[in-house]
């Protein structure tokens, strides 16, 4: 009986312990559900938020850029397929392979993967690896798509110029935004990896030309493959840009320049249309819209010679003898010095304790202003300069728009120096010295100018005084509304020059090429009127042109002209750096190009629709 | 004697449950992977259905072989399953780092599974012979007969199945009844065992094992490695919310950011596409099975079923608390499946025999005072 009990009492104990197991259990439950409450229901919006994260992606849909065409409808910028590797970093399970798979395939150094992975910030947005692989590198890398999640190959438009190296550095190059761009207003929405235009017409009309981005939103897998689009917003194509720019002019123009370095301008003078703008030494803009290598990059900037600069309108030059128009025009709108005014020159000209000479040894003898200007009797306007002093010149070279930007729709235009007694004051601390008048008034000393600048000038002594802005982009293209939107030529005023002025002047510039220093301009088929000019590049005195003298030290060739004389078209300016006379060097490059733009004017030139 | 009633209305509540638990696993296995598939293989679910029919008939004969007889033989089976997990040391087919299956022509077997319904088989049988002894035989010894299936299945390794068989063993110690003073001294002794204990345990684990318990406590130092899975399973539950996202919204599952979601993770597939009201019927449902096993356990007819039944029950109550909590967060994650609902031939036959089992100690209570 006790034993009976004993079991029972034992059974009954183990009936109790296994309530305590099933209590237990269902208090798991309990506690279950309460993690579940809070995972779901408190918690439940931020990791939806981390669930969106995981499966959206959204991708750049990039616009094509606008073409960009010379007047006559010659193709100057394109694009053309390219494949450019992607890679999202969020994606990437295994860095070290990929660095190292990235080395092995494609060439690029591991440490430079790896420093681009920790640069960018933004995981889940793809950053460009490499731009323009070939087919082979772009079947090599989708090959291995599998074992290296996170890269993507993306076939997509590269900006390509069909001209290569021609009219470079008036179109420009394009290259990515970078990142204290995305900061400016001018760049405000573009996407990583947006192609920005960094220089000529690329830069200036980059909103025009850049068109707007799209972007589709995608849902991708854990594997980052594309499952599904989940939204689109289409891309708009950039608007074509057709440019007043002549390609055979510019063509010539550069050829002729040759491998010396130096600048040719040709302007329309009815309107300011540019129709050549070149630069030596260029630059292809293809290899910089590449996708550059550092170590290129490096040789491009540190070159002597500086390709990159834009000599037309940022080299600053001083004017020579091609200044020489300016100080006329300020001694016959003096009132102290008339067209009749006669200077003997002997060849020298003292001033104070210093003797200014004349390019000429011995002198010219006995010069009006109008023989002055066409044999460019030095000791002539160095009497006008210490007549005039500084201001009244600097007054003048104002008129005609030197020291000041010409306005022109290229980007990062340089002005130039018109020195005066209050601009030494401001800038070098220090009062004028009227013996640095003497230099100024045949276009040496502190006054410098762009071949841009004289140009203008030039232009406007063509015309009688009407002054335009240089005007590169005639028309653009709107996609949108398929309206071709005219560029209106822009007229900033006038020389405020008596009519006579200008009739000497005229007079004067066509005797400097029928009889005078630019007789190497003098053309069978048009008469020209011109102005030589040789800019002296270190100190003053004797121009230095002779063979010994080390190159970089020899005189700047400058040469202004326009043409016909008698009913003008157009005006040029050239100078070729470090290469002698100008009426020897620059006058020649003048005359061509003159003949060549007038020899079919009309087949040419009055068809302006045709765009 | 065999009651051969017709099943009463507790049996069949008992089924409905279990049929409804094992329906919600095959279509959370459906939705991760619905197929049909280009390559023409079988898509889970219809194999996942065919273990449960196979699991039917286990089920069926659980219910049929007198759980006495299958007690008189308990040793016998611990010992041939012991030698099994030997054998699949050895000649088991390895996946992922670890030797846990035999293959079986297109099969693949997980003796591990068997074992821990071996083992309460075996606990139930010592334990119900061995009442009011001493505490070494209690606890020494029942520990003793525990220990090389632990080692055994540490070895393949099998973290989940081990802390499985451990907490079987310990559960069973404690429904038998131990003294409040042999417990005491038991708890002292392990704790003080337990720096040293732990050295060993430590160097023991798997380079996988040791990083996934370190990023259990905080997945964030490593979201695209080790910690991923718990991550993405947090995600997943997280983002169902109340009501959860449905079938074709479950992004973390169907893209297949949530990783193993037909097997360890079935939970977070469910939690993500019914939300947090879907997961509480599915608790409900597993609250039920928990107190009718316990109604089965506490109504045995001798301690031998109730020992059986209540092994069966803490199996259940662990591995169902671990994998939800894994999947959730509270727990490091050690590879334990969801019973009646993870993917897989040999767990999804063996709960369904467990199961068999309560019935066959339900259905022999009645027949105690004829």
């Amino acid at each position: 009986m006790s034993q009976f009990t004993t079991q029972h009492e034992d059974f009954k104990n183990l009936q109790r312990r296994l309530l305590y197991l099933r209590l237990g259990l269902l208090l798991g439950l309990l506690f279950l559900s309460a993690r579940l409450w809070y995972l779901q229901v408190v918690k439940g919006a931020y990791y939806l938020a981390l669930s969106e994260q995981n499966r959206i992606r959204t991708v750049d849909l990039k616009p094509t850029r606008g073409l960009i065409f010379d007047r006559q409808g010659i193709l100057l910028a394109n694009n053309v397929p390219s494949f450019n590797l992607y890679l999202t970093v969020e994606d990437i399970r295994d860095r070290d392979g990929l660095a190292i798979a990235l080395e092995d395939l494609l060439g690029l150094p591991r440490a430079e993967t790896h420093k681009r992975l920790i640069l960018q910030s933004k995981s889940y947005l793809p950053i460009l690896v490499k731009a323009g692989l070939t087919l082979r590198e772009a079947a090599l890398i989708e090959g291995r798509r599998l074992d290296l999640p996170g890269l993507r190959v993306q076939a997509e438009a590269q900006r390509n110029y069909p001209q290569g190296v021609l009219g470079g550095h008036l179109l420009g190059y394009v290259g990515e935004v970078s990142s204290e761009q995305q900061g400016e207003p001018a760049f405000a929405g573009l996407s990583q990896g947006s192609l920005v235009g960094k220089a000529g017409v690329e830069k200036t009309y980059d909103r025009v030309i850049r068109g707007l981005a799209g972007d589709k939103t995608i849902e991708v897998d854990a594997r980052g493959n594309e499952r599904k689009t989940v939204a689109v917003t289409e891309q708009t194509p950039g608007d074509d840009v057709y440019l007043s720019l002549d390609l055979r002019l510019q063509q010539m123009a550069e050829s002729l320049l040759g491998q010396e370095s130096g600048a040719v301008v040709v302007l329309d003078v009815t309107n300011g249309d540019v129709l050549a703008l070149a630069s030596r030494p260029a630059f292809d803009p293809n290899t910089l819209s590449r996708g550059l290598t550092p170590a290129t990059w490096e040789q491009i900037v540190a070159d002597p010679r500086h390709p990159l600069t834009n000599r037309a309108l940022q080299g600053q030059y001083p004017p020579g003898s091609t200044f020489k128009i300016v100080v006329a025009s300020a001694a016959l709108e003096s009132g102290k010095w008339s067209s009749e005014t006669k200077i003997h020159c002997t060849g020298a000209f003292p001033s104070g304790n210093h003797v200014f000479k004349d390019w000429k040894k011995g002198g010219h003898g006995v010069m009006d202003m109008h023989q002055a200007i066409v044999h460019s009797c030095d000791v002539y306007f160095y009497n006008i300069g210490r007549r005039l002093g500084i201001d009244a010149i600097a007054d003048t070279a104002r008129a005609f728009r030197l020291g000041q930007p010409t306005g022109i729709d290229l980007p990062s235009e340089r002005v130039g120096i018109v020195p005066s007694t209050e601009w030494k004051q401001r800038v070098r601390k220090e009062p004028w010295y009227p013996g640095e008048t003497i230099s100024v008034a045949i276009g040496q000393g502190a006054v410098t100018v762009t071949p841009l600048q004289m140009a203008v000038a030039t232009a406007a002594v063509a015309n009688g005084g009407m002054v335009y802005k240089p005007r590169l982009v005639r028309a653009v293209h709107e996609r949108a509304t398929s309206r071709l939107r005219e560029v209106l030529p822009q007229d900033l005023g006038t020389v405020p020059l008596q009519g006579r002025t200008f009739t000497l002047l005229q007079d004067a510039l066509r005797g400097v090429v029928t009889h005078g220093t630019g007789g190497r301009a003098r053309s069978a088929i048009v008469e020209i009127a011109g102005k030589t000019g040789t800019a002296q590049t270190v100190g003053a005195g004797a121009t230095q042109n002779r063979e010994g003298v080390a190159k970089k030290f020899r005189d700047h060739a400058w040469f202004v002209a326009y043409a016909p004389a008698d009913d003008p078209k157009i005006a040029l300016a050239v100078i070729v750096e470090n290469s002698g006379h100008g009426g020897t060097v620059a006058a020649p490059i003048a005359k061509a190009l003159i003949e060549e733009y007038l020899k079919d004017t009309d087949a040419r030139h009055q068809s302006p629709g045709q765009f | 004697m065999l009651d051969t009633r017709a099943p009463d209305n507790f049996e069949w509540r008992f089924v409905l449950v279990a049929v409804g638990i094992l329906a919600i696993g095959v279509i959370s296995i459906y939705n991760v992977a619905p197929g049909p598939f280009p390559d023409g293989r079988t898509p889970l679910y219809a194999k996942q259905l065919i273990w449960i029919l196979l699991g039917m008939v286990a089920f069926l004969a659980a219910i049929a072989i007198d759980y006495h007889t299958l007690a008189r033989h308990a040793y016998v089976l611990y010992a041939v399953t012991l030698l099994v997990l030997a054998l699949v040391l050895v000649m088991g087919k390895s996946s992922r780092g670890a030797q846990r299956w035999f293959s079986l022509g297109p099969i693949a077997v997980q003796p591990s599974e068997v074992a821990k319904l071996v083992l309460v088989i075996v606990l139930a049988k010592y334990f119900a012979d061995v009442q009011r002894a001493g505490w070494v035989q209690r606890v020494i010894l029942p520990g003793l007969l525990t220990l090389p299936g632990i080692l055994l299945i540490l070895k393949q390794p099998d973290l989940g199945t081990a802390m499985s068989f451990s907490f079987i063993f310990v559960s069973m110690v404690l429904v038998s009844g131990l003294h409040a003073k042999a417990l005491g001294l038991g708890v002292l002794f392990t704790s003080m065992l337990f720096p040293f204990a732990w050295e060993l345990i430590w160097a023991s684990l798997h380079d996988y094992q040791r990083e996934r318990i370190l990023t259990f406590w905080d997945p964030m130092t490593d979201p695209a490695g080790k910690g991923y899975h718990a991550l993405q399973s947090r995600i997943a539950i997280g983002a169902g919310g109340l009501l959860g996202k449905g079938l074709d919204d479950a992004t973390q599952s169907r893209l297949k950011f949530l990783p193993e979601g037909h097997t360890d993770f079935v939970f977070a597939v469910f939690a993500e596409q019914w939300g947090f009201i879907g997961v509480l019927i599915l608790f409900l449902l597993f609250a039920a099975l928990i107190f009718l096993a316990s109604e089965i356990a506490v109504k045995a007819r001798d301690p031998l079923g109730l020992l059986l039944a209540a092994g069966i029950l803490s199996t259940l109550g662990f591995c169902l608390t671990v994998n939800v909590g894994m999947t959730m967060g509270i727990f490091p994650i050690v590879g334990i499946p969801l019973p009646l609902m993870s993917y897989g031939g040999t767990a999804t036959i063996t709960s369904m025999a467990a199961l068999g089992l309560l019935l066959n100690v339900k259905r022999r209570r009645l027949t105690s005072f004829y």
